[in-house]
């Protein structure tokens, strides 16, 4: 069966498009935490445990929440939506804040909190929380945007029934420099929704072109 | 679908630099946790299990000599002289080759060379070091690979998952051999973690015993050769079967209350590999002897009924290894099955969780053949996976 991406979020340089649509501009980014903190505001997202997040794991969720808010509940049966996502830096940014936390040993102050996100795949599991998904869950590590092995993974998870749908992409961030991009990808099916963007292949060219929307121009305003 | 063997494993531990030297501490029952007083890892004396770096260093120069005379040991780190030793052991003795466009390297690693934050090394090495892709292109131009390595970094299952997802790879086709190498050392970043959560041990842990009071960490490397080639099985016919992994969506940090997840992954996993669960003869668990952990996974392994099968945990030998867990104890599980017997569970005397379950507390004597390796880990995710005998 034909696998598709029916849906899918970007954020870079100031961005924020679903399906086409342009929702969300900051042409000067001051800072990550200002620029997700106006989106969580402007789409009226209700959801306190999204304060308590690191910068990886707001990004990732946000992407999800994007996708998923306007999905019909019990579309996905328990367990057959999957999460399998990738970046390039892993928790670093994480990492680097928890250093500073033990740098010194006469202001020596590690923190559960924030050391529980020095962990890359903790972002997929605040989605599955929030969304109370059960099924498979991956997290990759390459270099740049690897096409390949999430089309290698995802399609394992689809082609053998291991999961019905799965959200799949790339979600990084360091320092300032973030940039992400989450498809929701699943077989050809009479219940998947047609969304104002139709949908595409899942395949190398759809996930590259989705990756670099900004270069593309591909949304309406 | 396409079979995939196990065709060669190593283990480097505070017990060992080989498989074989590994399990002859098991099979003698002896802990590599030891009281370490190292001010580089922590303020207080803490136990952990710790590969030896004298050992390393000079197990290291000799490799070096063979592969790459023209690099100086002091470019590498400590992460990646184990992962590198590792990886050349396992491939010794095989007829792999690195340069293949067939092979493929799978790493798995949790936190890679995350000691470089710290100030004593940052002027030593290239800052992009601390990434954890630049780990596997150290070992990718070490040995010659030629395909991308997959980078897998899923908390404590990135080693179950790695070897789900490299067999998974071997049976579409696209690759025939995977070297799945996983590692992650004992740093003051890690140590001063699980000691902010509480989470630490003050003396070797004890997995599923009543007087366990969590975990002790450790470090180490973890290599299995997997392959679809007929031809390529010198540990006659172990294979590896179905494999599965599950969310709790339940708690970043703390296990399921049930077991639910865990369990679905089990049943999932032994339903792909064609068997049912009463053929399951050996369990070797995730055990980390923290009062959740273990008391979760006897709760999963009771509701996929499984009470009486024989379960044991590494973690009272090498503590936790993170992302290099899963391989060290599958690898350990692959001995098991080759070599007749069943490692006693170390650090466990009296049963401590809620659900009866067969804690194995005198090494077995008898070969298992169908054996269910599991893992969990923060972000709430599990992983299981079953190995078997032809």
């Amino acid at each position: 069966m034909e696998k598709m991406i029916t849906a899918y979020t970007y954020f870079g340089d100031g961005k924020v498009v679903v399906n086409k649509q342009l929702i969300f501009y900051q042409e000067k980014i001051a800072t990550f935490a200002e620029f997700i903190k106006a989106l969580y505001k402007q789409e009226q997202i209700s959801y306190p445990k999204f304060y308590k997040m690191d910068s990886l794991s707001k990004l990732g969720f946000m992407c999800s929440e994007l996708l998923l808010r306007h999905e019909k509940p019990g579309r996905f049966k328990p367990g057959s939506l999957a999460v399998v996502l990738a970046n390039s830096s892993s928790s670093l940014e994480t990492d680097l804040i928890y250093q500073d936390s033990i740098r010194n040993r006469s202001a020596y102050f590690p923190s559960p909190s924030v050391f529980v996100y020095t962990l890359a795949n903790i972002v997929i599991g605040e989605i599955c929380i929030r969304h109370s998904l059960k099924g498979e869950n991956a997290f990759l590590v390459s270099e740049k945007f690897n096409p390949r092995q999430l089309l290698d993974h995802v399609s394992d998870l689809l082609d053998n029934n291991r999961a019905g749908a799965c959200l799949c992409g790339w979600v990084e961030i360091l320092g300032n420099s973030f940039r992400a991009m989450v498809a929701l990808v699943e077989k050809e099916n009479e219940q998947a929704p047609k969304t104002n963007f139709g949908s595409m292949p899942f395949n190398e060219a759809s996930l590259n072109e989705l990756m670099n929307l900004t270069e593309k121009s591909i949304w309406k305003n | 679908m396409k079979t995939v063997y196990t065709i060669s494993e190593n283990i480097i531990s505070s017990l060992g630099f080989t498989a074989r030297e590994n399990a002859e501490s098991l099979a003698a029952g002896i802990t590599g946790i030891k009281l370490h007083n190292e001010l580089n890892l922590s303020a207080q004396p803490v136990p952990l299990s710790l590969v030896d770096t004298d050992r390393l260093e000079q197990n290291f120069d000799t490799i070096l000599h063979k592969y790459r005379k023209d690099h100086k040991p002091g470019f590498y780190t400590r992460l990646e002289k184990m992962l590198i030793l590792s990886v050349a052991d396992a491939l010794a003795g095989t007829s792999v080759r690195p340069g293949d466009e067939k092979v493929l390297l799978v790493l798995s690693t949790t936190k890679g060379n995350i000691d470089l934050l710290e100030d004593r090394f940052t002027a030593k090495f290239d800052h992009k070091r601390i990434y954890l892709w630049a780990v596997a292109n150290i070992l990718r131009d070490f040995f010659g690979f030629i395909n991308m390595p997959l980078i897998i970094s899923n908390a404590c299952i990135s080693g179950v998952l790695a070897l789900i997802a490299a067999s998974r790879l071997l049976r579409t086709g696209k690759y025939e051999t995977a070297l799945v190498t996983g590692g992650d050392i004992a740093t003051e970043f890690v140590i001063s973690g699980f000691q902010s959560f509480q989470a630490l041990s003050s003396e070797p842990c004890k997995p599923f015993d009543l007087h366990r009071s969590g975990l002790s960490l450790g470090e180490g490397c973890g290599t299995i050769v997997l392959s679809s080639a007929a031809g390529e099985d010198p540990n006659n016919g172990i294979l590896v079967m179905g494999g599965s992994v599950s969310n709790d969506a339940n708690h970043i940090s703390g296990p399921s209350r049930t077991g639910e997840e865990l369990s679905m992954a089990i049943n999932a996993a032994i339903s792909e590999s064609g068997t049912v669960n009463r053929d399951i003869d050996y369990i070797s668990a995730h055990g980390t002897a923290t009062p959740y952990n273990d008391e979760m996974e006897s709760k999963a392994i009771s509701l996929s009924e499984m009470n009486d099968v024989p379960v044991n945990s590494y973690k009272g030998y090498w503590g936790h290894t993170l992302g290099a867990s899963g391989l060290m104890e599958s690898a350990a599980l692959i001995l098991c099955m080759r070599t007749g017997r069943i490692f006693k569970s170390a650090g466990f005397e009296t049963p401590g969780v809620s659900e009866r379950i067969n804690v194995v507390s005198k090494t077995i004597q008898k070969p298992p053949n169908t054996c269910l390796k599991i893992a969990s880990g923060f972000g709430g995710c599990n992983a299981a996976l079953v190995f078997q005998k032809t």
